[in-house]
């Protein structure tokens, strides 16, 4: 038996990556001091790790599940009772290693659920998770001993001694532990995918016939990469368990599914990193813009719809074709027009605005006159010259985007044509 | 009288499932935004009826919800199409979203008052001292008149010949000339004015909400597979079954507990898993319809009447 020979230089750019993403992770707390800042941290740290155990299914085994809240929720309902146990003292749980108790229990119901699910891909996947998600979110009103009914399960992080003087009281420990368990299954996640089951999961996804013929029962690989998925997404329901100490029937909706959807697909299924700006992206349109206005979900829908249909690669692939131009020194010569574009697309994103938030203002929240204010300026919401206004931009921004669009098409495919002729 | 109820409600579902099922079986896209075109149908004709009453309404408003459904294909749809299927389904599902959110800028998030017609208040007849409303009579005239039309539409003329053709062959009818995208503008256009008029009857015979689209949506999934992705009849078959279900298990007050105590064995609060052995069929009736799907897909991935599994 002959050795393999090995050879694996040090991989410099790896180390230097998750260093500096480890590094940013430990100061940002340091320079974002506010609770505020905090909580938005901790939040996207726990949609991180979720976002990329959802993409394990949706972008490296080509499965679109519509009921991937089932498994972080469930590991959510299990974590917040070991640890209302825990603090009765009836289970010895510390609080720190509560997300593998969240992380169990979602593996468990992914071996139940996903043998069922995994029979099938493609369109009949997806009917099956809506069906699984929509079966368990019922139950969760049948059964309120474990749900909790309407109130949902509150509990309280801070019990028994502190440990090394760590009590999770206050909001910038319980970051920390976030952040932890995010680097360590960013870490993890990111090893599967090189894994034999992860490049066969890829197979599987490119060509399922060629798998089998290969060997591989689809079936299994597509349900062992399901329990491993529901595995990380139980560790970020209990994450967001030691977040939230409340835990409701929401956490198993259909709305928390499309969530995740919406979150890995703006960020790019195609590339891993792409789900962690998606999450990142979700996350402050969830928590930042819905401070601002009624209609956030309205935004964030419009801009899901923009992604679909002009860039199925997500943010991610955007951000990779211009790492392309700057590598071969083309960006120079395209920037002003994606400067021009920006400009004109921010007119038609004004007009956007002001139609959304005038109608509203008329239909619907107008019991306190139709006076509002909006970018600083305020005005009568039902008098014509708002609406003309918005027209106007509507009309101009729209002509200018569609001209400075085509444009930047333009210069983007003379510049691809340059590469395919084979000029450096 | 819970059948007749379980009937009216399942051809209310029919109208729904029978436009999914064109679309998906013409164009292969599972439309996760057809309930939310049901919703439209029912604002629309909300606000129509305001203006020229229940009657009007009930013409203008399909055809109002079936050109923004074909203006979705045209400008949406294809564009995405060349994706593939994950993408339409997306773009669907992002569609469902984004117009349950216009609706709630629009009409806002309490329910409207969208009320009965006087022709239609009242019961039709009295049975057995139940009364069985005109509004649910009329609510199986008319998916029944539908379901005559659309089969009528696709079997006895030029159109439907084109339509099935393209369903089959979609190169062969466009080599013979007939222009295939239209049609599926049509198909599209078509079933969503489908979901549109179910949503001017269910909108009165229910409540016209923001969320009436995420609570009927799954339902009508759970209809079209288990009827066969792309069978009509089995769409048919499905939403009766389904109706009629769910009205029968909500009157029900059956549970194992019960059936157990009537064969003798005591079933008590210090009985283990005494939550799940109390439950009753009427609690249990909002899960039934999902339970249905997943033991229908495990064991006949093709549905009742369907003839393909993927």
């Amino acid at each position: 038996m002959a050795a393999t020979l090995r050879y694996r230089p040090l991989n410099l750019a790896r180390w230097v990556i998750w260093g500096t993403t480890a590094l940013i992770m430990a100061v940002l707390p340091i320079f974002f001091t506010q609770g505020f800042a905090i909580t938005l941290m901790s939040q996207m740290g726990v949609a991180i790790i979720f976002t990329l155990s959802y993409n394990m299914l949706l972008g490296q085994s080509g499965m679109l599940s519509f009921g991937h809240a089932v498994y972080s929720g469930l590991g959510a309902y299990f974590a917040v009772h070991a640890l209302n146990m825990a603090s009765k003292g009836q289970l010895w749980v510390p609080v720190s290693l509560l997300p593998l108790v969240g992380g169990l229990a979602g593996a468990v119901f992914g071996v139940l659920f996903g043998y069922v699910t995994t029979k099938r891909a493609g369109t009949t996947f997806a009917m099956i998770t809506l069906g699984i998600g929509e079966l368990v979110f019922s139950c969760s009103l049948m059964f309120p001993d474990f749900f909790g009914g309407e109130g949902g399960v509150t509990t309280n992080r801070v019990f028994g001694k502190p440990f090394l003087g760590v009590t999770f009281g206050p909001a910038v420990q319980v970051y920390y532990l976030i952040a932890f368990w995010c680097l360590v299954s960013m870490a993890l996640m990111y090893a599967w995918a090189h894994t034999p089951l992860g490049r066969m999961a890829n197979a599987v996804r490119d060509n399922p016939e060629r798998a089998e013929f290969v060997g591989y029962d689809t079936q299994k690989v597509r349900w062992y990469t399901l329990i491993i998925s529901a595995f990380f997404a139980g560790i970020a329901g209990a994450l967001g368990v030691i977040n939230f100490e409340i835990v409701t029937a929401e956490n198993v909706s259909a709305v928390r599914s499309g969530g995740v959807l919406l979150a890995a697909f703006i960020g790019g299924v195609g590339f891993f990193f792409g789900p962690i700006i998606g999450a990142c992206v979700f996350v402050y349109f969830v928590v930042a813009l819905s401070d601002h206005t009624k209609a956030w979900l309205l935004y964030l829908g419009m801009f899901f719809m923009l992604m679909v249909m002009f860039a199925p690669g997500g943010i991610a692939s955007l951000i990779m074709m211009q790492v392309q131009l700057v590598a071969r020194q083309r960006f120079g010569r395209i920037w002003r027009h994606y400067l021009a574009a920006g400009a004109s697309s921010l007119l038609v994103l004004a007009a956007v605005i002001l139609t959304v938030e005038m109608t509203y203002k008329v239909s619907v929240d107008s019991s306190g006159g139709t006076l509002m204010k909006l970018f600083g300026v305020e005005f009568d919401a039902a008098a014509a010259g708002p609406w003309a206004v918005a027209i106007g931009l509507w009309i101009v921004g729209g002509w200018l985007f569609n001209v400075t669009r085509k444009r930047v098409s333009q210069v983007y495919g003379e510049i691809q044509a340059e590469f395919q002729q084979g000029r450096p | 009288m819970s059948l007749l109820n379980g009937v009216s409600y399942g051809l209310l579902l029919f109208m729904l499932s029978s436009g999914l099922t064109l679309i998906f079986s013409m164009m292969g896209v599972l439309n996760f935004a057809h309930a939310s075109f049901y919703m439209v149908g029912a604002y629309v004709a909300y606000s129509i009826g305001l203006k020229v009453g229940f009657f009007p309404a009930l013409f203008v408003a399909p055809v109002v919800v079936g050109l923004l459904g074909a203006l979705v294909e045209r400008y949406g749809l294809r564009t995405v199409h060349r994706w593939g299927h994950v993408a339409e389904l997306l773009f669907t599902f992002g569609l469902a979203y984004l117009i349950e959110e216009s609706v709630k800028v629009v009409w806002g998030l309490a329910a409207v008052p969208y009320r009965v017609p006087e022709a239609l208040n009242g019961p039709l007849f009295t049975l057995y001292s139940t009364s069985f409303p005109k509004l649910r009579g009329f609510m199986m005239l008319v998916a029944l008149l539908m379901l005559f039309a659309v089969w009528l539409l696709l079997k006895r003329t030029r159109i439907g010949l084109v339509i099935q053709a393209a369903l089959t062959h979609p190169h062969t009818a466009e080599a013979l000339g007939h222009n295939v995208p239209r049609v599926f503008m049509l198909v599209f256009g078509g079933g969503c004015a489908l979901a549109g008029l179910a949503g001017v009857i269910g909108g009165v015979a229910f409540i016209t909400e923001p969320s009436m689209a995420a609570s009927v949506g799954p339902i009508v999934f759970v209809v079209a597979v288990v009827g066969g992705m792309g069978s009509l009849a089995g769409a048919f078959l499905a939403s009766l079954l389904i109706g009629v279900m769910q009205t029968f298990a909500i009157a029900l007050d059956w549970s194992l507990a019960g059936m157990l105590g009537s064969i003798g064995v005591a079933v008590t609060e210090s009985t283990p898993l005494y939550s799940l052995w109390k439950l009753q069929i009427s609690q249990v009736a909002p899960v039934l319809p999902y339970l249905l799907l997943v033991l229908m897909l495990i064991f006949r991935p093709k549905g009742l009447l369907g003839t393909r599994a993927d």
